[in-house]
């Protein structure tokens, strides 16, 4: 635990795999940068790698880190906990950083508690909002300035809640991927390296790593400029097919919800929402999806958004841009024949159905 | 001979019945609306830990902190299979944040000294997967996160595979091991009906206490006192008598416990109110798709 530390900067942890940078910490970096503007402190990237960093310290400076501290050592070639943290709660001890952020992925969701443990201080997992903002405490008459309001979703979504962390510091968060927007880079822009020596040697790392296996996502729901997603309203996993029909037909890429996922229509890699992927394409279809707050958190961003379902009073109708409410197994056909006509009244030289085989079928 | 395990369990509303009733007038959640349901992936930690002693022998402990309540919790994981049950259930506990809750279990757990400590990755009320960890972080054992097989359990060495969502770890740790699972991990067995015979009336002091102050309204505190002695001791003799611990039973240092300990503070709670009504609707006629289709390729949305 460290205490209240005005003049601390903000930090953003950075994952990457084998040098390559993840998104999170680059969108991090864009949230952070504001949270620094906003209380005079500079941004600074936590970089821990086996040694290397000159490629990746670029980027950091480039997506807007003003300072970067790097470690490099052998232990941290590969991730594990007990290393990370140990390199981490150090650094934290040594400079008192006010703010500290991590993605909330499987690794950030494995270090941030564990350092928020050994260091005392509090941590608010998937935020979907920071900023920085006065607290007094109920009954209490002080008032605490220029706090990280961390603001999540609680109770599956119902409430929206605000945490603060005013007195044991520093103030930590996670957020999932996604959620914050990504900055543009600044092909100028460097960032000052901060070389740190951990005292790792002698040290053994608890766990042996025996095998690692990453694999690509079956689908790039970040990059879709259409998603056509289906909830638990497509009622069985064979009328899952009429969503692959109308994202084919739009060159889009198929999305689902929770439910969808839960009831096996469709692969886990294609779920939108809090505890999936954010979206936010320049068209969303969510057909027969309710629109639990935990989906929509993950797509009301999107420029446009077309609802289709059965029951209107269902709660997805209050983010969406249109709306229609009818049986999607109707409803959808109709769509794609429109499509299909609509596209050769405008006399596109290529008929919009005809991107079906371009956008894949990543079924299976 | 066996592994030791103790198992943390949590009683959560069932978020995903949800609705407009769960909600008070002030916006916040009213739980007494909601069922309070075993957290799903808890029970995957316990079927994990039964699998352990099915194949190498051993106990299983189910621990579990909150209102007397949460007991329900307990008699399920005996139900299911589990030797024993504790409530760790105080006053001052109130209001902890998962800091602070981590720190109540690990000063249980390490009172009971188990071989392997096994939690549910996550609990749906709150979804953050941060108890598990900081369990590990502050009982000083090895943490495995995302525990999708256990591989092998030689002497004192675990072999797991660990599902991080894009792709899989082997891993190999000496004992103690803390592990948080995932629900693709197994399937959990049902209660069976003859240890639901058999445990339904096992309960907590606690609860006894509450069932006593129902009966005798009117009873002096030494009579009450008297009673739920007498209950806990008869139900002690058939085996029915869950464990219970409060905050000095387990040695917890009050400076991290409840509100005081917990470094997080709720600055402001919103209920989510639906706007509702702004959208243009279109007919379901092939009409009225087919002039939402026209609007969509007029405004470049598609096409």
């Amino acid at each position: 635990m460290i205490g209240v530390n005005r003049k601390g900067e903000v930090w953003v942890f950075v994952e990457h795999e084998g040098g390559t940078l993840s998104d999170v910490p680059l969108e991090l970096l864009g949230k952070g940068r504001e949270l620094a503007d906003t209380l005079g402190v500079p941004l600074a990237a936590l970089l821990l790698t086996g040694g290397d960093g000159d490629e990746m310290v670029r980027r950091l400076g480039q997506y807007g880190a003003d300072k970067v501290y790097l470690v490099e050592h052998d232990l941290l070639r590969q991730y594990q906990t007990a290393t990370f943290a140990r390199v981490v709660c150090e650094l934290v001890q040594a400079h008192a950083p006010q703010v500290v952020l991590y993605g909330a992925t499987a690794m950030g969701r494995d270090l941030a508690p564990t350092v928020a443990s050994a260091l005392k201080c509090g941590l608010t997992a998937d935020c979907t909002d920071l900023q920085i903002g006065d607290h007094t405490p109920p009954g209490g008459k002080e008032l605490h300035r220029n706090l990280l309001l961390q603001i999540r979703p609680a109770f599956g979504g119902s409430i929206i809640a605000t945490i603060v962390n005013f007195d044991r510091w520093p103030q930590m968060a996670t957020v999932r991927e996604g959620v914050m927007v990504m900055p543009e880079p600044d092909g100028r822009a460097r960032a000052t390296v901060v070389r740190h020596r951990a005292s790792l040697n002698g040290f053994v790392a608890p766990l042996r790593i025996l095998e690692s296996q990453r694999r690509e996502k079956k689908v790039n729901l970040k990059a879709a400029r259409v998603i056509v997603a289906g909830g638990a309203g497509v009622g069985r996993r064979e009328d899952f097919r009429l969503i692959w029909e109308l994202a084919n037909c739009l060159g889009g890429a198929v999305g689902a919800s929770r439910a969808a996922i839960d009831l096996g229509f469709v692969d886990k890699d294609h779920q939108v929402g809090q505890t999936g992927t954010t979206v936010r394409p320049a068209l969303y279809v969510a057909c027969g999806i309710s629109g639990a707050v935990q989906h929509r958190a993950g797509m009301e961003e999107s420029a446009k958004i077309l609802a289709i379902n059965i029951d209107r009073s269902a709660p997805i109708f209050s983010v969406a841009h249109y709306g229609i409410v009818g049986d999607l197994r109707v409803v959808i056909p109709r769509l794609i024949r429109a499509i299909r006509s609509g596209a050769r009244i405008e006399g596109l030289a290529e008929p919009l159905g005809g991107r079906a085989a371009a956008s894949g079928d990543a079924r299976g | 001979m066996g592994y030791h395990c103790v198992v943390c369990v949590k009683q959560v509303p069932d978020t995903k019945r949800l609705s407009g009733q769960a909600m008070k007038d002030d916006g916040t959640v009213n739980r007494a609306a909601l069922p309070a349901i075993f957290n799903p992936e808890d029970l995957n930690a316990l079927e994990t830990a039964l699998a352990i002693r099915d194949r190498w022998g051993g106990t299983v402990t189910v621990i579990t902190m909150g209102l007397p309540k949460a007991a329900d919790v307990l008699r399920e994981s005996l139900f299911r299979g589990a030797d024993r049950g504790i409530l760790i259930t105080d006053r001052r506990a109130a209001g902890s944040d998962t800091l602070a809750t981590s720190y109540i279990l690990s000063c249980a757990i390490r009172r009971l000294a188990p071989d392997l400590v096994l939690c549910g990755r996550q609990a749906i009320d709150g979804d953050t997967a941060q108890v598990g960890p900081q369990i590990a972080e502050k009982l000083g054992v090895t943490l495995v996160t995302y525990l999708d097989e256990l591989l092998d359990l030689r002497g004192a060495t675990l072999r797991a595979k660990r599902n991080l969502g894009n792709g899989f770890e082997i891993v190999e740790a000496e004992l103690p091991v803390l592990l948080t699972v995932v629900d693709t991990a197994n399937t959990p067995r049902p209660p069976a009906a003859r240890r639901v015979m058999k445990f339904k009336k096992a309960r907590c002091r606690s609860e006894v206490e509450q069932v006593v102050a129902r009966e005798l309204p009117t009873g002096g505190e030494d009579e009450k006192a008297t009673e739920v002695a007498r209950r806990c001791l008869a139900l002690a003799e058939r085996g029915l008598l869950m464990g219970q611990w409060n905050l000095d039973e387990i040695g917890a240092d009050l400076t991290w416990c409840g509100l005081k300990g917990s470094p997080t503070k709720v600055h402001r709670v919103q209920s989510i109110v639906l706007a509702g009504g702004a959208y243009r609707e279109f007919e379901a006629s092939e009409d009225g798709v087919a002039r939402l289709v026209r609007e969509l390729i007029e405004d470049h949305t598609i096409g």
